[in-house]
């Protein structure tokens, strides 16, 4: 893995989003070639703090994205397991996931695999464990009874088929749900660790979010932010040739 | 742009590069318009997997509703309470004058005249949506002539009434018709004022008090019957006095019965009310502040003498009076630059200054639901401004309808 530590939230936030935009422009997508991008999934659609509404405002408005281009779990189908087995299939469709971007809740899961999930598990309904149900509750005015239950997810099994794996993690209070991913064992109670056995994935995290990591982790991969920062200087951009871009130096991956 | 699967064929716009004015704050939005309504782009995107066909770049203006101006008199050297053959042209003109001051829909005010001048002019007016042709006439405004011989302003004297006789019959036989008629400016200590404003309200017509000499307690029983706005507020009404406020007291009244706000009309031109009163009057109700210019026909002209109905009224500068007194009656300004002056004056943010002159008037007349805001499924009918609140383009139903001339015309 490659362990990214930047300071604050915000670096962390804008070293991701440099290092998405380089991976876009060098996968060199066009029509019928998509750059899937993974997400994890969540709440009914028609709620104004609904996943829908999420993505619309912090996403999708802000690009030229189309919609026939956007799949989101569907939280109110007739059918939850069909819809689950519809996504998968549609994942599939589209050539795979190239890179799959997450969090990691404070219980170690990673989108909504609880623990205990199964480490091959596909997309399905979950049942929300009570950490994520408090978590959550800020985005119903704190009350505990309007947060939704149940999610749809997509699985572990699903995230460790995406060619590349991103998951950022910011916060003190994720510290140790990062330290049970990277330095202990791998282990379904904390799911996020999984990926201990992917071949190529990147953690984004702020100095908050090492506070329970060993001084030896933290300062070997502090030392590598020199090769790391490669991998998002150059920044590319879209209105390059592409013979420009296929001369660029495929940037040293650790 | 990938074609568009919405459900409709009608073209959807795309405004973007701008600053929206929506739940009271300037947010950096993009406004998305089909057929002549603001559209949900999130319920676009999701339930019809549509797209923009047009994309608008907006350069980083200001994007405000329409402004609506529920007393105007005239302007441009036509006069709404003058029964002129040529009326019809007359409301046409300055309908479509005044899209240039940001004026999306207006009340076309006639002050105190004879029966005779109702009964002609009145039918000539109607109730229509605007377009590129003017901006829309949501009903008529009659200042008059129930009103205090006391308070009579810029109003002719020979022509004021009572009710005391025969009440609202009185009242419907001297307008003749209150079919197109949006709101009545009456005094409410006059006998039977009660009965009138309970039949008025009850027919859905908004009534405003003005050109008064009532008491604070006369005028909370007229909110009570259903009164709801007030004229031009301190103009033509008792002053302010602290053991009797009169109708100012209404602003800050505990007797307003529940759920129900009272509106207060204020023309900000720097003249008719000093700056100081304003900024009293907007501290002590800052949501019931409605901009209005109360112009009469000279606006828009060269200083010199024109009519207000029966009287004449002479112009210099910004200042308009009866010829030969020092009686105000009436202005020249604009909607546009009383919301500038009105912000100066009061310092207060740009959203309360562009809200008193759009929001606050669609409240007043309870039509907020598709007037006023640049809420989803509202009437597209909004202004382009730059930063110092001067307008750059009006749009109606998403149309653009005027369009400030670069070479500044």
């Amino acid at each position: 893995m490659k362990l990214i530590i930047l300071e604050n939230y915000s670096q962390a936030s804008e070293w991701a989003a440099k290092y998405i935009r380089n991976r876009i422009v060098q996968f060199g997508p066009g029509p019928g070639r998509f750059f899937t991008l993974g997400l994890p999934t969540g709440l009914p659609r028609d709620h104004p703090e609904s996943y829908h509404s999420f993505m619309w405002n912090n996403f999708f408005k802000h690009i030229d994205i189309s919609p026939e281009n956007v799949h989101i779990l569907d939280g109110n189908a007739p059918d939850l397991q069909a819809e689950c087995d519809a996504f998968e299939e549609k994942i599939k469709a589209a050539g795979g996931i190239e890179l799959f971007v997450g969090g990691i809740g404070p219980d170690g899961h990673i989108a909504f695999n609880e623990p205990g999930s199964s480490l091959v598990s596909r997309t399905r309904v979950k049942t929300l464990a009570m950490d994520t149900i408090l978590a959550n509750a800020r985005f119903f005015d704190g009350d505990l009874s309007k947060v939704p239950t149940m999610a749809l997810t997509v699985g572990v099994g699903t995230v460790m088929d995406a060619r590349e794996v991103m998951i950022l993690i910011t916060g003190a209070h994720k510290a140790f749900a990062l330290y049970k991913a990277i330095e202990d064992g791998v282990n379904h109670m904390w799911t996020v660790s999984a990926f201990q056995q992917h071949p190529k994935t990147v953690f984004v995290c702020d100095e908050d979010a090492t506070l329970e990591l060993k001084v030896k982790t933290v300062k070997y991969f502090k030392g590598l932010m020199l090769v790391h920062n490669k991998l998002v200087e150059p920044l590319y951009s879209m209105k390059e040739t592409g013979a420009e871009r296929s001369q660029s130096k495929k940037p040293y991956s650790d | 742009m990938p074609s568009n699967k919405s459900v409709s064929d009608a073209p959807i716009v795309q405004f973007t590069n701008c600053r929206i004015l929506r739940d009271h704050q300037l947010q950096r939005e993009d406004l998305w318009v089909r057929e002549g309504k603001i559209l949900n782009p999130e319920k676009l995107f999701f339930d019809e997997k549509g797209s923009a066909d047009v994309q608008l770049d907006c350069k980083d203006s200001i994007i405000a509703p329409g402004f609506i101006d529920v007393q105007i008199n005239g302007g441009f050297g036509v006069d709404f309470s003058l029964a002129t053959d040529d009326f019809k042209s007359g409301i046409d003109l300055v309908s479509q004058k005044i899209l240039s001051h940001g004026v999306t829909s207006f009340c076309p005010t006639l002050v105190t005249s004879p029966p005779s001048v109702y009964h002609q002019v009145l039918p000539q007016i109607s109730v229509r949506n605007g377009g590129a042709h003017g901006a829309g006439i949501l009903g008529a405004h009659l200042e008059g002539p129930f009103i205090s011989k006391e308070k009579k302003g810029a109003h002719p004297e020979h022509c004021l009434r009572t009710f005391e006789a025969g009440a609202f019959q009185d009242l419907l036989a001297t307008y003749g018709s209150l079919d197109c008629v949006q709101i009545v400016t009456l005094a409410p200590e006059m006998r039977r004022s009660s009965e009138v404003i309970r039949e008025l309200t009850k027919r859905g017509i908004c009534v405003s008090l003005g050109h008064s000499v009532a008491n604070l307690s006369q005028a909370e029983e007229a909110v009570q019957h259903g009164a709801t706005f007030i004229t031009h507020l301190f103009n033509a009404m008792l002053p302010f006095h602290h053991r009797d406020p009169g109708i100012v007291g209404l602003l800050t009244s505990d007797k307003i019965p529940a759920g129900r706000r009272v509106f207060y009309g204020m023309i900000s031109d720097g003249i008719h009310t000093n700056p100081a009163a304003l900024r009293i009057a907007h501290r002590a109700h800052p949501k019931g502040l409605v901009l209005v210019t109360d112009a009469i026909a000279g606006m828009g002209l060269a200083p010199g003498r024109h009519t207000l109905g029966q009287q004449v009224v002479e112009i210099d500068g910004l200042n308009t009076y009866i010829a030969g007194t020092k009686t105000l009656s009436g202005s020249v300004a604009t909607m546009d630059t009383c919301v500038r002056h009105f912000q100066e004056a009061t310092g207060c943010s740009v959203e309360t200054a562009l809200e008193a002159a759009s929001l606050h008037p669609a409240q007043l007349l309870g039509i907020e639901h598709k007037k006023g805001t640049l809420n989803y499924d509202s009437d597209a009918d909004f202004l382009m401004l730059n930063d110092n609140l001067y307008v750059q383009a009006t749009y109606i139903a998403g149309e653009e309808v005027w369009r400030q001339d670069v070479l500044g015309m």
